[in-house]
């Protein structure tokens, strides 16, 4: 009875298959195309070379984030070749007809925010991007994922890829989540329980009670960190959260229209029965408020916890060393108490109005530490613009807080956002790779409320003590 | 873009027994603002091959002339993180065509392919042999036979099949890619966009 049932990426996979080759991927046919400033170049040269051209132009959309500047965004950018990335990326996509939001448009903001608050990410979609975080657009049920830039060219000359199914992983989180415990912390718990390669192969559904009570923001986080534990994409079946968020947004589906796709929407669930190639399943009452220690996302603990000895984990012994040695640290050391110099909140895993949110709600009534540089920046415009409307600014000016302009910005410190040699951040990013906030940078990743705990004390803090 | 066909390659390798090593590492984001596919293996491993004031490190393998050839053997779940290509770039531009690890992270895994580099996942075991053998000889050869999927190291005979399924493994030996294969079908893919 159970082989007829099918799981929810069962369904959107295969009625995106154009063709299967024999001892071959399938021919994946791609709804919406995200593309920016840094990944794109190559691609539409590559185009150009062979003569070919962009076969649907409607479904691909741009938008500059990698490599801009998040201050001053009025003026010229000032490195030459961040300035020739942008003014290829809107020359490539006037020559093609192909939607820009450039630096500038209301619109510009991280491509995984802004797609899905304008609603061009929709349930049942499939999404790609040359960005490993286009898993984030999985949270709307969507198959999402990050791919190369000859992959990119693929999709703006034929709307497809080449992609052997991948296998089937469902992690189920059940319970109520503790004080002070986000969605980043479930994400970043379940890394550290898998590992950073411990989904490659996979593609995960997330499933249970703590999902099914997140907010849309909430698993568009979650779902951006797939990719950290080395699976291509992860996916939340979309529900009435869902729907409600979707509904009235800019390119969202309206009238006749929006009826005929909710009801699709609709049948997309994992049937009763469906098989997953690994089940995992976690309590939402072991996971606390998360940081890592180490120079990959899966060297993360609670933050009450030590850090771990070398001998105690599946891993090499030097790597492990190596590592703890970047980031200044010793086996069995506590993180509460380490000195912080730098905070980051924002990047497509929490620069959304939840985190600002969060954030702002430990900085309220307080002030920043005095030695601690902290770099706030939206994921949008439109983000920025609710973090006045709700009043939000004021809280953190009072708090000695500047706003910045939308970007990844330090996330991957490809514009001037850096930190600098040896200095430690907390980050509410998604990757703690050495050097990947600038040379010799050490990041701490966590939730928007350990990262306001931080700025606050300038050395790390259970932000449960603030709440 | 298509790229030279592969078939047998007989190298010495460059050992970099290290676990995870991240798309980050091979090329960090400060290098990937050409917009043309030019150059990026000047800044292979640039943080790890270079300090701050742009000297060689002594230490770091590639620095070391005892180590050449066109095969880069890397330690467990190896180019996670980033879906660069320029990581396939700069490996690529340096002189590899192969990489042997005993994991690939599956975005690098399929970048890697794409750019006309043969990803050879073999077994820990194997990998710890490969590692042994170079520690011995820094000139130990190994032969990596595309068409038989075997992986041989010269000295010891030990030898090893992989894993590349029949599509790509016919794309790499003649040197065809799936851009090509894709513009034979558009109208399929046309088609089929009409219907759903």
């Amino acid at each position: 009875m159970s082989n007829s049932s099918k799981t929810l990426f069962d369904k959107v996979w295969d009625s995106h298959v154009v063709r299967q080759i024999a001892d071959g991927p399938d021919v994946f046919f791609i709804d919406r195309h995200f593309i920016h400033e840094v990944t794109s170049p190559v691609a539409f040269l590559g185009l150009e070379e062979r003569g070919i051209s962009v076969l649907f132009p409607e479904k691909t959309f741009a938008t500059a984030d990698h490599n801009t500047p998040t201050i001053n965004q009025h003026l010229p950018v000032e490195d030459p070749l961040s300035a020739n990335q942008l003014l290829q990326l809107e020359k490539n996509t006037a020559k093609y007809g192909i939607s820009h939001w450039g630096l500038g448009n209301p619109k510009n903001g991280i491509v995984h925010v802004v797609g899905p608050e304008n609603g061009i990410t929709l349930p049942g979609m499939t999404i790609v991007c040359g960005d490993s975080h286009t898993s984030t657009h999985g949270a709307f049920g969507a198959i999402a994922f990050g791919i190369g830039t000859s992959e990119v060219e693929m999709v703006l000359s034929s709307q497809c890829i080449m992609q052997p199914k991948p296998k089937k992983m469902r992690i189920n989180v059940n319970g109520v989540l503790g004080k002070g415990v986000t969605p980043k912390d479930v994400a970043l718990y379940i890394i550290s329980k898998l590992s950073t390669s411990g989904a490659t192969g996979y593609f995960v559904e997330y499933a249970g009670d703590v999902f099914r009570n997140m907010s849309m923001e909430g698993r568009m986080t979650v779902c951006n960190l797939s990719i950290e534990m080395g699976a291509r994409g992860g996916m939340i079946a979309p529900d009435q959260t869902t729907f409600d968020y979707i509904e009235g947004r800019d390119l969202a589906p309206k009238g006749a229209d929006w009826d005929r796709q909710l009801a699709y929407w609709k049948t997309l669930f994992t049937e009763e029965g469906a098989e997953f190639d690994q089940e995992i399943n976690f309590a939402a009452s072991d996971i606390e408020p998360m940081i890592t220690y180490g120079t990959n996302p899966g060297m993360g603990m609670g933050i009450s916890k030590l850090i771990p000895k070398a001998t105690d984990l599946d891993g090499g012994v030097s790597s492990y060393e190596k590592s703890l040695e970047y980031m200044g640290f010793s086996e069995e050391d506590s993180m509460i108490g380490k000195k912080v110099d730098y905070v980051f909140i924002g990047s497509c895993t929490n620069g959304r109005i939840e985190d600002f949110r969060a954030f702002a709600s430990i900085v309220k009534g307080r002030k920043k530490a005095e030695h601690v540089t902290a770099w706030v920046v939206p994921g949008s415009h439109v983000v920025e613009a609710q973090i006045h409307e709700e009043g939000i600014y004021d809280i953190l000016t009072e708090a000695g807080f500047a706003l910045r302009q939308p970007g990844c910005s330090a996330c991957l410190a490809m514009n001037d956002d850096k930190i600098p040699a040896g200095k430690y951040a907390v980050s509410t990013s998604n990757r703690n790779f050495e050097g990947r906030q600038g040379p010799g940078s050490r990041t701490l990743l966590a939730s928007p409320l350990v990262a306001a705990a931080a700025a606050i004390t300038g050395v790390v803090t259970d932000p449960r003590t603030f709440l | 873009m298509a790229y030279d066909s592969f078939s047998i390659l007989k190298s010495s390798a460059v050992p970099m027994p290290i676990e995870n090593v991240d798309t980050d590492q091979i090329i960090p984001a400060r290098f990937l603002k050409a917009t043309e596919r030019k150059g990026f293996g000047d800044n292979l491993f640039r943080d790890w091959r270079y300090d701050k004031n742009d000297q060689p490190k002594a230490d770091f393998v590639l620095n070391n002339p005892t180590y050449s050839g066109k095969i880069l053997v890397g330690g467990k779940n190896f180019g996670s993180g980033s879906s660069r290509e320029h990581a396939a770039w700069a490996i690529y531009d340096y002189g590899f065509r192969c990489v042997v690890s005993s994991f690939f992270a599956d975005i690098f895994r399929g970048n890697a392919i794409n750019v006309g580099i043969l990803p050879v996942q073999v077994s820990p075991e194997f990998l710890h042999q490969i590692f042994e053998a170079i520690e011995k000889d820094p000139k130990a050869e190994l032969v990596v036979n595309l068409e038989e999927q075997k992986i041989s190291i010269v000295a010891t005979g030990a030898s090893e099949s992989f894993d590349i399924n029949g599509y790509k493994k016919h794309n790499l030996l003649n040197g065809f890619d799936d851009i090509d294969y894709l513009q034979a079908m558009k109208d399929e893919i046309k088609t089929f966009s009409v219907n759903r």
